[in-house]
């Protein structure tokens, strides 16, 4: 099938199986690798990215399902220079192994637009949706906070 | 300046952020094909036909490989390996989720697709399943560490004393879950292997690769992208590895695996649930007298490993009479191994909510009985400790945490309607020590590089590594550059055990420091300065100067005993008419040595607090008892913490350096943060409802 996406700014059409996952589009069809398989059903964060201006599981979004929609992913993120999450996660050390990162960012950088980052506890149950093994909760909850306004 | 000591901002952060930091199902794969194992469902049992056809004629599959059909892999005894029987050798079944086919296609989907439409009949046999239910099958065997000790008379202690209390613990199957799955990518060139691998440790995947392959040394390569977490489950060399390597060299070309989620709770180990029976003996001033503690660990059927329960006992309190024994119980399960903090972890949850239950028992503050029972010397060995800073770690985490201000009752301390509860438990883990090599290079430019076959998986590694060298040549380590995680570089061991910063640190501040003597020879002038390293490799026409060096801990280091320790407060909420406990404020302080990178290493004790928190409150793989399958196979059923789990956290390290433990004065902190944890919690939950739970993790039904 085919569709039309907007995906980190470059408008595109593409032919799509009709069972294939926006994060199978992305990473097989693509080659943007940013957004990770962590469980492939939707319930570690690893592949979120913005889907017009929301975040979406990709891993849970049929691309065929999307189309006429605005895609940005990490590689949408910063790219000429880095988005100030990007650089307060560094800062915070809000990150270890960095597999769930371009997931965390994306979901942070929906929770400061969304106006949720006023407290802790919010942006914790905003941010919940993102699963990070290696546990850096409160560096992200502190990188995100830094830059409420 | 930011050499050791100083909190340098991870090196490997800004790809991370980018999301410009390959892992191991990011890197591409032209011309090659992607793998997928289908599994059994049932625990025990033989295959009597399996239906290979079907999936044979689907779209983009090239091979599909049944029980047998792959060339046979020797045996072999080698600790590289994670388990010693290889799947897909054999029609018998010996645990749920052991491979009994293997599918190769052009592409992830079209293998994930013809893995479906394999047909396995197995017929099944009676399945040992449930370690409370065997425990009369417990059996001691022959393992790395001794399985046990006896130091004093414990019968005799224990019909003298004044309070004895005795409790069974229970810990649960847990999983890794590292957030990247484990996969390999496996290329041949001829004779030689290129395998790219989600790894905790290159060198042994080569080493167990080129014995099951028969492949010279020299010939496998063994690299690591990024790693997405380890926390053990990486750390040996497993049947996915094994089979991409092998199926490659069969179909001629590259095979990748990378392994779905619900594969991976089978397929490279977990920590398997424990038993254990601990006794303690005090007079009246609450001096203990008698330590017994006996562990026993569920174990695959024809693979060994030893959760070594009691190993936390030995060393933990002055006792003059400890009994410790550490036994297995073979089920049909799958090969656990060890996991982000082994044999303490789960061992000393027993062992400090018993200590709490003896504090109550004598009516002491469970803080001062720890402080009365301070063991000065190893109470098993008798030697005097490397290091030991844990007296202050008591005295600050009190202070911080507001211990004074607990009221010794359960249930007698509320917020509105919460009940309110505070524990605490002391940490041990016992410091592990290995050798490694490191070459540090010197480049006209003055850029310094750094190279070794060790890991960063998270942890740290570069960014420390980095400071060390540039602490050693006086530079700023912005200079420095660190490759890792390739078999072509000098060797390392693996990024486990919590003990990278003492291996591998020491053997590059070794590299370092030979390198800079070697530029004050070269230069003839012993107070060489940093901005004149370039200077001298052009004045003697050198493009690069390259020193390697080895470090390995030292004979008369054996005279000392070395953990690490903590000391670690936990306040709990519950509901006392739904009462989930919910932690609601931690303070941990630990002695680990010196610290290289303060940042960094409190990112590790966040991490270890918050595997407590899921250990305490979380984290179970139930056996299903028809299936023997482990019940979750997601994130949706194996509850890891997530955000909103975890509260502010108070954690930080006692002032110290270990001169015995590494020359750079550091132990090690990755895994330490994970124990104590589990059992402040525990006693905190009693403090708060006077329910005592012996059995993590606590559940709502338990405390109704």
């Amino acid at each position: 099938m085919r569709i039309d996406l907007t995906v980190n700014g470059g408008s595109r059409t593409l032919e799509v199986a009709v069972g294939a996952t926006l994060l199978d589009l992305l990473r097989d069809q693509l080659g943007l690798t940013g957004a990770k398989r962590g469980c492939d059903r939707g319930e570690c964060g690893a592949c979120t990215v913005l889907l017009d201006g929301r975040p979406a599981l990709s891993c849970l979004t049929l691309a065929v399902s999307i189309d006429g929609s605005t895609v940005t992913t990490i590689e949408g993120v910063g790219a000429e220079e880095p988005h100030p999450l990007q650089t307060a996660f560094v800062e915070h050390d809000a990150l270890q192994c960095g597999f769930c990162t371009p997931g965390q960012i994306m979901a942070g950088i929906a929770c400061l637009e969304s106006g949720a980052s006023d407290s802790d506890e919010r942006v914790r149950a905003w941010m919940s949706g993102n699963l990070c093994r290696c546990a850096a909760y409160p560096q992200i909850v502190a990188a995100i906070r830094s830059l409420h306004r | 300046m930011t050499g050791i000591g100083a909190p340098r901002p991870r090196v490997d952060g800004p790809a991370k952020v980018r999301g410009a930091a390959p892992f191991l199902a990011d890197l591409p794969n032209d011309g090659g094909l992607e793998g997928r194992f289908v599994v059994s469902g049932v625990a025990a049992g033989r295959v009597e036909a399996i239906e290979l056809d079907v999936a044979r004629g689907l779209p983009g599959v090239v091979a599909v490989f049944g029980p047998g059909e792959l060339p046979a892999l020797p045996t072999l005894a080698n600790w590289t390996l994670g388990q010693e029987r290889h799947p897909l050798q054999q029609l018998d079944v010996a645990h749920a989720g052991q491979p009994v086919a293997l599918v190769l296609a052009e592409t992830a989907v079209e293998a994930e697709r013809a893995a479906a439409a394999v047909l396995v009949r197995i017929a099944a046999a009676p399945a040992r399943l449930g370690l409370a239910a065997h425990l009369d099958l417990a059996e001691e065997i022959d393992d790395w560490a001794p399985t046990r000790t006896v130091t004093g008379d414990v019968d005799t202690a224990l019909a003298g004393a004044a309070v004895v209390v005795r409790g069974r613990y229970r810990t649960a199957n847990r999983h890794y879950a590292a957030m990247e799955p484990a996969g390999a990518l496996a290329r041949w060139t001829g004779e030689d292997l290129e395998l790219w691998t989600s790894t905790q440790w290159v060198g042994g995947v080569r080493e167990a690769l080129s014995k099951l392959l028969e492949v010279p040394l020299e010939r496998v390569r063994v690299r690591a992208a990024h790693v997405g977490g380890g926390f053990g489950a990486k750390g040996s060399c497993w049947p996915h590895e094994i089979f991409a390597a092998l199926a490659a060299r069969v179909v001629g070309r590259p095979v990748r695996i990378v392994l779905p989620r619900e594969q991976s709770f089978a397929a490279h180990g977990y920590q398997p649930e424990t038993d254990q029976d601990v006794t303690l003996a005090a007079d009246r001033d609450g001096r203990l007298t008698a330590i017994r503690h006996h562990s026993v660990s569920a174990a695959a059927m024809h693979d060994d490993y030893v959760e070594h329960g009691s190993l936390g006992s030995r060393s933990m309190y002055a006792c003059p009479s400890i009994e410790t024994l550490d036994r297995i119980v073979r089920l049909h399960l799958p090969q656990p191994t060890f996991m982000r903090a082994p044999h303490e972890g789960p061992g000393m949850v027993a062992l400090e909510i018993a200590m709490d239950e003896l504090a109550e028992r004598l009516g002491l503050d469970p803080l001062e009985l720890r402080i009365r029972n301070y063991a000065e010397r190893d109470p098993t060995s008798g030697k005097p400790f490397s290091s030991k800073a844990l007296r202050q770690c008591y005295e600050i985490g009190a202070e911080r945490f507001g211990w004074a201000r607990r009221s010794a009752a359960p249930r007698s301390m509320r917020d509105g309607d919460e009940l309110v509860g505070l524990g605490m438990a002391s940490a041990l883990m016992a410091t592990f020590r290995f050798g490694s090599s490191a070459r540090v290079t010197l480049e006209r430019s003055g850029l310094v590089r750094v190279e070794t076959a060790s890991h960063d998986i998270g942890t740290g590694v570069a960014t420390i590594l980095s400071q060390i060298a540039a602490d050693a040549l006086g530079i700023d380590p912005d200079r420095v550059s660190v490759r890792l995680a390739d078999t072509a570089l000098p060797e390392a061991g693996g990024t486990f055990g919590s003990a990278t910063t003492i291996g591998v640190g020491s053997a590059v501040q070794a590299a370092a420091v030979k390198l800079r003597q070697r530029l004050e020879e070269l230069a003839g002038e012993p107070d060489l300065r940093p901005h004149e390293y370039g200077e001298v490799l052009a004045l003697r026409q050198l493009e690069t100067l390259a020193e390697t060096a080895s470090w390995a801990p030292r004979k008369e280091d054996a005279a000392s005993a070395m953990n690490a320790y903590g000391a670690v407060f936990a306040e709990v909420r519950v509901d006392p008419d739904l009462p989930v406990p919910r932690v609601s404020r931690v303070v941990g302080v630990y002695s680990a040595g010196r610290i290289v990178n303060p940042r960094t290493a409190r990112s590790q004790l966040i991490g270890g607090v918050t595997w407590g928190i899921g250990q305490a409150l979380l984290e179970a793989s139930p056996v299903d008892p028809v299936t023997g399958r482990f019940v979750p196979a997601g994130f949706g059923s194996y509850r890891v913490p997530s955000n909103a789990d975890v509260p502010a956290l108070d954690l930080s390290f006692a002032e110290e350096h270990d001169p015995i433990a590494s020359p750079l004065g550091a132990r090690g902190v990755g895994e330490i943060g994970t124990i104590g944890i589990g059992a402040a919690i525990a006693n905190a939950v009693y403090h708060a409802t006077g329910v005592r739970v012996r059995e993590l993790p606590i559940r709502v039904e338990q405390l109704l």
